[in-house]
């Protein structure tokens, strides 16, 4: 429990220096408000309270937050700047080596909008990989309309585009490729753009490969995820970016840049985050959003098995 | 090689199904330059070096869960236990054209019986190593089963009264021919893929995407396809 506190802290301390506080919600929430931020369903457990209410385990932090900023934060001038240390829950099959109740660690900046909001919550990702001594995590860099951009370019119809896109979250490449091709309504060399598209991720020069890919939209949404990178590397430095122009989170809610944290000693995601100016309006407060959380106990893993190699 | 198992360096972990896809899969390694050589020999061994790969064998079924853990980086397994595991988060890159199989709901011969009990009772009894995609296909119909899950020889179920059908793969079609059954409703057809753990897929992109470019080629698909 010594190291858990140890990096628990040292993840706050940063949060707190960059003027993020804590805030903290129950663990209980009426199912309706998970259902509200996840399109997808993530795993919630489902109860009934003593009145026959459904109630859910919160399957995240930052469903949580949005509901508390638009029922509590009335009187206050955004932007805010919170953080949060708490465990969420999520369904899983047993003897997976996966856990039902997981430590998260992370911060919601809302009210900053593009470039410059995703740049702030990077930076912060940055100073936290690096105060807990992660020396070799990568944070990958996408955007979540990039996919769809190019396929409406394609003139694809709608109902393709959300196939697909669940194709692109599990990254199932045969099925995706299958779909593309049975819809009969893209040409060879649309579709093997499509899947060029998403093999590129490295340095800010695959912004470049990908450019003139696709029409309009899709320019633009190059030229966001081009302004964001710039934003970072202006901020907190590039080093640990990876951009990923394949990279699609499965949660419901993101509407712009998505990051996600990788280490080379850890075989999962170890963390993830982006923006999702979206998700505040469904509780009824229109402000735009970004944030990342961290899952706690892989980053304590990473910390162990680096370690073990720098001994 | 043992202590470099472990770590996240060194070559990639390729995940090498045994049994009926090996010889299928060597082959296609061989075409893209892999030492196949010593995972052919006698050896009891389980872990090869392969050259720019270092190669770990195990049962086709296990694959996924050593790719998903991020134990292996890359592997190859049917399309098969990929649907039966569909819950393991991997990245499925490459269709291999190989080992190509037939999930089927196999009878007795002339057997009236399944139809029957469907019927009469309202639901069949099916034995099958694929619980999953067996209880997703009849459900798509809206007809009531009870799955038996079973490890091995299949076959014998409905021989000696365990269950009226049988879910099952079928290469050939020998085996179910001799145990006196035929195929009634073709389920999913299954090819090996390869996948690829999601964390691997990202931090060691250059290997990876080659490896499958290769293998793509390889397997007669053209990178233009």
């Amino acid at each position: 429990m010594r190291e858990l506190r140890r990096l628990q802290m040292a993840l706050l301390d940063v949060f707190e220096s960059f003027s993020f506080g804590e805030v903290r919600t129950p663990t209980l929430e009426y199912a309706d408000v998970v259902d509200r931020g996840d399109d997808l369903d993530a795993g919630a457990y489902r109860f009934f309270d003593d009145r026959g209410e459904l109630l859910a385990l919160r399957t995240d932090m930052t469903v949580p937050i949005a509901r508390l900023v638009a029922t509590r934060f009335g009187e206050v001038e955004p932007p805010y700047r919170l953080s949060y240390m708490a465990n969420a829950y999520r369904a899983v099959t047993p003897q997976r080596a996966r856990l039902r109740e997981f430590g998260q660690a992370g911060i919601e900046l809302i009210g900053i909008e593009g470039a410059d909001g995703t740049a702030e919550v990077v930076e912060v990702l940055t100073r936290a990989l690096e105060a807990v001594g992660l020396k070799k995590s990568v944070i990958g860099l996408g955007d979540s309309r990039l996919w769809g951009c190019l396929l409406s370019d394609f003139s694809a119809d709608p109902e393709l585009i959300r196939a697909t896109e669940a194709r692109l979250a599990d990254h199932d490449i045969v099925g995706l490729e299958f779909d593309l091709e049975t819809a009969g309504s893209l040409s060879q060399e649309q579709i093997s753009t499509l899947t060029g598209l998403i093999q590129l991720r490295g340095g800010p020069d695959v912004i470049d490969r990908a450019r003139g890919m696709g029409g309009d939209s899709f320019e633009k949404s190059l030229d966001s995820l081009q302004a964001t990178y710039d934003a970072i590397n202006a901020r907190a430095g590039a080093d640990r970016i990876q951009v990923d122009l394949g990279l699609l989170r499965d949660f419901g809610y993101y509407s712009g840049s998505i990051l996600e944290v990788y280490d080379p000693s850890v075989g999962e995601v170890i963390g993830g985050g982006g923006r999702y100016d979206g998700l505040m309006a469904k509780f009824g407060v229109d402000l735009p959003a970004a944030g990342f959380s961290l899952y706690v106990e892989r980053i304590h893993k990473a910390q162990l098995e680096q370690d073990r190699a720098d001994v | 090689m043992f202590d470099s198992l472990k770590s996240p360096g060194g070559p990639l972990k390729l995940a090498v199904p045994r049994g009926a896809m090996l010889e299928e899969t060597l082959d296609l390694l061989d075409l893209i330059g892999i030492k196949t050589g010593e995972v052919r020999g006698d050896s009891r061994s389980l872990a090869f070096d392969g050259g720019e790969l270092t190669l770990v064998t195990m049962r086709p079924y296990d694959v996924p869960t050593y790719v998903e853990a991020g134990a292996a980086d890359v592997g190859i397994t049917g399309k098969d236990v990929l649907l039966e595991q569909a819950d393991r988060s991997v990245f499925e890159l490459v269709d291999l054209k190989i080992a190509f199989c037939r999930m089927v709901l196999a009878t007795q011969k002339g057997d009236r019986s399944p139809a029957e009990h469907q019927r009469r009772l309202g639901m069949m009894r099916i034995a099958t190593k694929y619980p999953r995609i067996a209880e997703e296909h009849f459900e798509k119909h809206g007809r009531q089963v009870e799955v038996v899950e079973v490890k091995g020889s299949i076959e014998l179920a409905p021989l000696v009264g365990l269950a009226d059908g049988i879910v099952d793969l079928v290469a050939t079609g020998r085996t179910l021919a001799e145990n006196n059954l035929e195929v009634r409703e073709e389920i999913v057809t299954s090819t090996a893929r390869l996948v690829a753990n999601p964390v691997s897929y990202k931090l060691r992109s250059t290997e990876v995407d080659s490896l499958a470019s290769r293998l793509r080629e390889a397997a007669g698909q053209g990178p233009d396809r």
